[in-house]
C-alpha cells in the first residue's frame, strides 16, 4: 500500500498490557499547570530505564474540578504497585512543589492507589481532610476524599486515592525517510495530529525516539539494546531493514487507555507522517512473543 | 396521603421506603403508628393510592409525625408537607425530600444517604443526640431556608448546607466535616470545634477563641458548590473564586478548626 507516495509495510505493531493513571493538574493559570505537568512527566520515557511512561495526554479539558485551568498526564507503569511508587514521587516532588497547583484523579476506577493518603503527611498534622459524599452526585458515585496540604503559598489540594485500570503500553510506527530533516519534519507532523487524540501519550522526546531497542543484547546484563537493523550506520554490518534512499529512522511510541485510541492514534500519526522525502513507513514487532496487542498498519488505515 | 390532621404526635418511623417496597396494599395499611399512647395502623391515617417501586411519597400535613425515614438505608422518600421531628434521623442511605418545613432533629446522627428540605428545619439537623457522642457522621444535609440553633452539633463526617440563615451555635463542639451557610450564622458558631469547616456569605465574628489566619481563596469549594448546584441546591456564582477570611480555632480545643467568612473579589492580604 502506498499513500502520498510513502510504501506502507504489510506488518504490526506489538504492544502489550501496563496499568495507567490520569491526573488532572489544574492551576490558577494553565502556565502553572503545563509547567507542573511538563515536570511530572520528565524523564518517564520507557519502563525499562524510567520505571514509568509517563506524558501530556492530547487536548486541554474544557472543565476540572476546581474550575481553574488544566491539564491530563496519563501514567503507565508494569503494575499497580509500581504505579503507585511513581505517582507519589510524581505528584510529591514536581506537582506539589509547583505554586498554585492542585492535583486530581482522571479515571474513576474500582481500583484505586494511594496518592494524596501519602502525601498528607507532608502537612504535619495540618493537613485537612474533605470527602465530596457520594450521596451528593446524581449518579452515587464513589465518594471522593481530598487533602488540603498547607504550604508556603495557600494550600495543595490532592485527591486521596487516584483510580487505575488495565491499558496498553508500545503502541508504534517507524517512519523511514531520505534525510534526517525529512524525517525529523515528518514525525513532527505525526505527533502534533496524534495530540489531538484523547486517552494517549507518545512519552518520549517530543513524542519521538530515536533509539529505538530490540529485546536482548550481546552483553548478559542488557535486557534490551540498539535496534541495530533500523540503524542507518550499520548497514554492511548487519542485516539492514532499512529501504534503499533511506537514512534516518524515527519511531513514534504510543501508550493509551485502550486499544481503539491507540488505533486511532497510529492511523492520524501515519497519514500525517507520509510527507515529501519519507520512503516507508513501518512498525515494531517481536513475532508476537512480547504483547498480545497487534496493531496492523494496513487494517488501522482502513479502519481509521 | 393523609387523611385527616393530628395534633397529638405520631411515631411513624414505619414509613420508609426500603420497608415498604415490595408490600401489598393492605401489608402497607396495616403496619404499626404509634398515636400518643396507642398503637394504630397506617390505614388508620393514610389513604394508599398506588404501591410499587422504591420512592415513598406521602402528602399532608405530617408535622406532627416524628421519626419519618428514620434508619432508611435505600429508596427515596418524598414528604409534600410539614415533616416532624426526626426526620431522617440515623438515616444510612436514600434520599429524602421535603417540600416543606421539618421540625428539630432532622438527620440527626445521619450516616449517610441525603435530606433535602426545600423550606426551614428546626433545630440541631444533623447534630448529636443527648448522651450520645458524635452527630453527623455522614451523608449530606440540604436546607433551602433558615435552620435553627446547634445544627450539626459534635458532626463527624458530612456535609451541611443552609440556603438562609443558621440559628446560634451552628457546628458547636463540630470533630470534622463541613457546613456551609449561605446566610447569616448566628453567634458561637463553631464552639468548641476540633477540626471540620464553617463557611458563611455573611459578615460573621468568631468567638476570641478562633484567630485570624488572613484571606484567600479556596478553590476545593467549587468541588462542593459545582455538587450543590447540580442538586438544585442555589450557591451564587463563581464563590470558590471570592477570597475568604480564615478564622482557625477554636483553641479552647486542638485548634485545628477553620470558619470561612466570605470577604471579597479583591486580595487584602
Amino acid at each position: 500500500m502506498k499513500l502520498n507516495n510513502v510504501e506502507i509495510e504489510d506488518t504490526y505493531a506489538e504492544a502489550f498490557g501496563m496499568r495507567a493513571a490520569r491526573l488532572l493538574i489544574t492551576a490558577a493559570d494553565v502556565e502553572w499547570a503545563r509547567t507542573a505537568a511538563s515536570v511530572m512527566t520528565g524523564f518517564g520515557t520507557s519502563v525499562i530505564g524510567c520505571n514509568c511512561e509517563t506524558g501530556i495526554e492530547g487536548p486541554l479539558p474544557e472543565s476540572t474540578p476546581d474550575g481553574r485551568p488544566g491539564v491530563r498526564v496519563l501514567l503507565f507503569a508494569t503494575s499497580s504497585k509500581q504505579l503507585e511508587q511513581q505517582l507519589v514521587l510524581r505528584v510529591g516532588q514536581c506537582v506539589m512543589t509547583c505554586p498554585t497547583t492542585a492535583c486530581f484523579d482522571d479515571l474513576p476506577s474500582e481500583e484505586r492507589l494511594k496518592v494524596g493518603s501519602k502525601l498528607r503527611f507532608f502537612g504535619d498534622g495540618h493537613q485537612i481532610s474533605k470527602r465530596i459524599e457520594s450521596s451528593l452526585s446524581e449518579n452515587g458515585a464513589t465518594p471522593r476524599r481530598l487533602w488540603r496540604i498547607p504550604v508556603m503559598d495557600g494550600e495543595f489540594v490532592v485527591e486521596d486515592k487516584v483510580g487505575t485500570r488495565k491499558a496498553v503500553a508500545g503502541g508504534n510506527f517507524f517512519i523511514m525517510g531520505r534525510t534526517e530533516e525529512d524525517t525529523s519534519r515528518a514525525a513532527r507532523a505525526a505527533v502534533r495530529a496524534m495530540r489531538e487524540i484523547p486517552g494517549i501519550i507518545m512519552p518520549f522526546p517530543g513524542g519521538v525516539v530515536r533509539s529505538g531497542s530490540k529485546i536482548g543484547s550481546k552483553y548478559r546484563k542488557l535486557i534490551a539494546s540498539t535496534n541495530s537493523p533500523y540503524c542507518p550506520t550499520l548497514r554492511g554490518q548487519v542485516e539492514s531493514a532499512l529501504p534503499p534512499g533511506a537514512s534516518c529512522c524515527l519511531e513514534i511510541v504510543v501508550d493509551g487507555l485502550d486499544e481503539e485510541s491507540i488505533g486511532r492514534a497510529m492511523a492520524v500519526g501515519i497519514r500525517a507522517a507520509c510527507t515529501r522525502g519519507v520512503v516507508r513507513i513501518s512498525a515494531g514487532n517481536y513475532g508476537g512473543k512480547l504483547g498480545k496487542f497487534h496493531f496492523h498498519l494496513l487494517q488501522l488505515l482502513e479502519k481509521n | 396521603m393523609l387523611k385527616d390532621y393530628t395534633s397529638i404526635p405520631v411515631e411513624a418511623d414505619s414509613l420508609r421506603p426500603d420497608k415498604i417496597t415490595g408490600l401489598s396494599r393492605d401489608q402497607i395499611l396495616a403496619l404499626p403508628l404509634y398515636h400518643g399512647n396507642k398503637t394504630v395502623t397506617v390505614g388508620d391515617f393514610f389513604e394508599v393510592q398506588e404501591t410499587g417501586g422504591d420512592t415513598l411519597v406521602i402528602e399532608g400535613d405530617l408535622s406532627k409525625f416524628k421519626k419519618l425515614g428514620q434508619e432508611m438505608e435505600g429508596g427515596r422518600l418524598v414528604v409534600r408537607g410539614n415533616a416532624g421531628m426526626h426526620l431522617g434521623a440515623y438515616l444510612r442511605g436514600g434520599t429524602i425530600e421535603v417540600f416543606g418545613d421539618t421540625a428539630d432533629w432532622a438527620g440527626a446522627e445521619m450516616k449517610g444517604g441525603l435530606i433535602h428540605i426545600h423550606g426551614n428545619t428546626g433545630h440541631r439537623a444533623g447534630a448529636v443526640y443527648r448522651g450520645s457522642e458524635v452527630g453527623m457522621h455522614g451523608g449530606v444535609i440540604l436546607v433551602d431556608g433558615n435552620a435553627g440553633l446547634e445544627i450539626g452539633s459534635f458532626m463527624r463526617r458530612g456535609l451541611i448546607a443552609v440556603g438562609g440563615n443558621a440559628g446560634d451555635f451552628a457546628g458547636a463542639h463540630m470533630i470534622a466535616g463541613s457546613i456551609l451557610v449561605m446566610g447569616e450564622m448566628g453567634v458561637r458558631a463553631g464552639a468548641s470545634m476540633r477540626r471540620g469547616t464553617l463557611v458563611t456569605l455573611k459578615p460573621f465574628e468568631p468567638l476570641p477563641t478562633f484567630r485570624d489566619s488572613g484571606a484567600y481563596r479556596f478553590p476545593f469549594l467549587r468541588l462542593f458548590t459545582d455538587r450543590l448546584h447540580s442538586r438544585g441546591f442555589r450557591v451564587p456564582a463563581d464563590v470558590e473564586q471570592s477570597l475568604f477570611r480564615r478564622f482557625v480555632g477554636d483553641m479552647n480545643e486542638i485548634g485545628l478548626g477553620e470558619i470561612l467568612i466570605l470577604e471579597g473579589r479583591d486580595h487584602d492580604g
